[in-house]
């Protein structure tokens, strides 16, 4: 029983598509459609890692530490624009946000 | 290589049902708790692949920092969850048919895929037990691909200098420290010299 690429790439998979699965269903929760992007970014660094081990160049791992970089940094800054709308408006739900008329 | 496989299959299936527990679940600090699981459970799965360095990064920095500012998230705002969760149910249908069909797309994918032929590895792994890891990993980074390094850590400053503007705020009617006023003092601003006369005192 031989674990291949394939195998890691399945996982990888099927963790992308319960982030998207998960921004489609917590439609009017911002906190968890962030924590499907997580979900998302970390799909994606499954799928660098196992790249870089199964084709013995650790330029994916390399990549993988430089998407976990901006990951952290894109929930630092969504979390403090969460925390500064809730101040100003008093709720968090994804069709209050509606002052830019977008 | 029995056991690396019922590790993979472990850590994956754990992975997995938590990642699902994460977009399911009722309350958002049992969501966040999954989160955690799934990142361990993908430090795991790292492990596996030989990246001990990024699975040790993804626990110290995911789980302890990351997941950590989640939770204080979630606990400090005052939300009605039950009430973001209508509508749950009605947007179903459409999502399982999309996740459906990315996920037979992405499998299709995975199912037909073969490395090319002149594909070299640019910096190769050293074998194993020559040096570890993380050494093998600083050896690039710190090298060739040192500007991105660099490049990382300014987005991280921003990250941080932005995150520190958007939740900053002054009240009014708090006093605080202003450190220019204070190196503004100087000698006669700040002290009154008094001749006071002996046996009279200040009035």
């Amino acid at each position: 029983m031989i674990i291949g690429l394939g195998h890691y790439l399945s996982v990888a998979a099927i963790l992308f598509t319960l982030g998207v699965l998960g921004i489609f269903l917590n439609r009017k929760n911002v906190i968890v459609i962030l924590m499907s992007i997580e979900l998302i970014l970390l799909a994606v660094n499954v799928n660098l890692v196992a790249f870089s081990s199964f084709l013995g160049d650790i330029v994916g791992q390399v990549y993988a530490l430089l998407v976990l970089t901006v990951a952290a940094a894109e929930a630092a800054i969504g979390l403090a624009i969460l925390v500064a709308y809730y101040r100003n408006r008093g709720s968090i739900a994804v069709e209050d946000i509606n002052l830019m008329k977008g | 290589m029995i056991i690396n496989a019922i590790f993979f299959y472990l850590f994956a299936a754990v992975c997995v049902a938590s990642a699902v527990m994460v977009i399911t679940s009722k309350n958002p600090v049992h969501s966040v708790l999954f989160l955690i699981l799934a990142f361990v459970n993908a430090a795991g799965l790292f492990v596996l692949l030989g990246a001990e360095f990024l699975a040790m990064i993804l626990i110290v920095v995911y789980v302890g920092a990351v997941a950590v500012l989640f939770l204080f998230v979630v606990m400090m705002l005052d939300v009605d969850f039950v009430e973001l969760r209508q509508g749950f149910l009605n947007y179903l249908p459409v999502g399982a048919l999309v996740g459906a069909v990315l996920l037979a797309e992405l499998l299709l994918v995975v199912g037909v895929w073969v490395i090319g032929p002149s594909v070299a590895a640019t910096a190769p792994i050293p074998p194993p037990g020559d040096i570890n890891n993380t050494q093998a990993l600083g050896l690039v980074l710190y090298t060739r691909y040192v500007y991105y390094f660099q490049t990382s850590g300014i987005i991280l400053l921003v990250a941080m200098v932005g995150a520190i503007v958007l939740t900053l705020q002054h009240k009014a009617n708090v006093r605080r420290q202003v450190i220019a006023d204070q190196v503004a003092r100087t000698r006669s601003s700040a002290i009154d010299i008094v001749q006071v006369k002996s046996g009279q005192g200040l009035s």
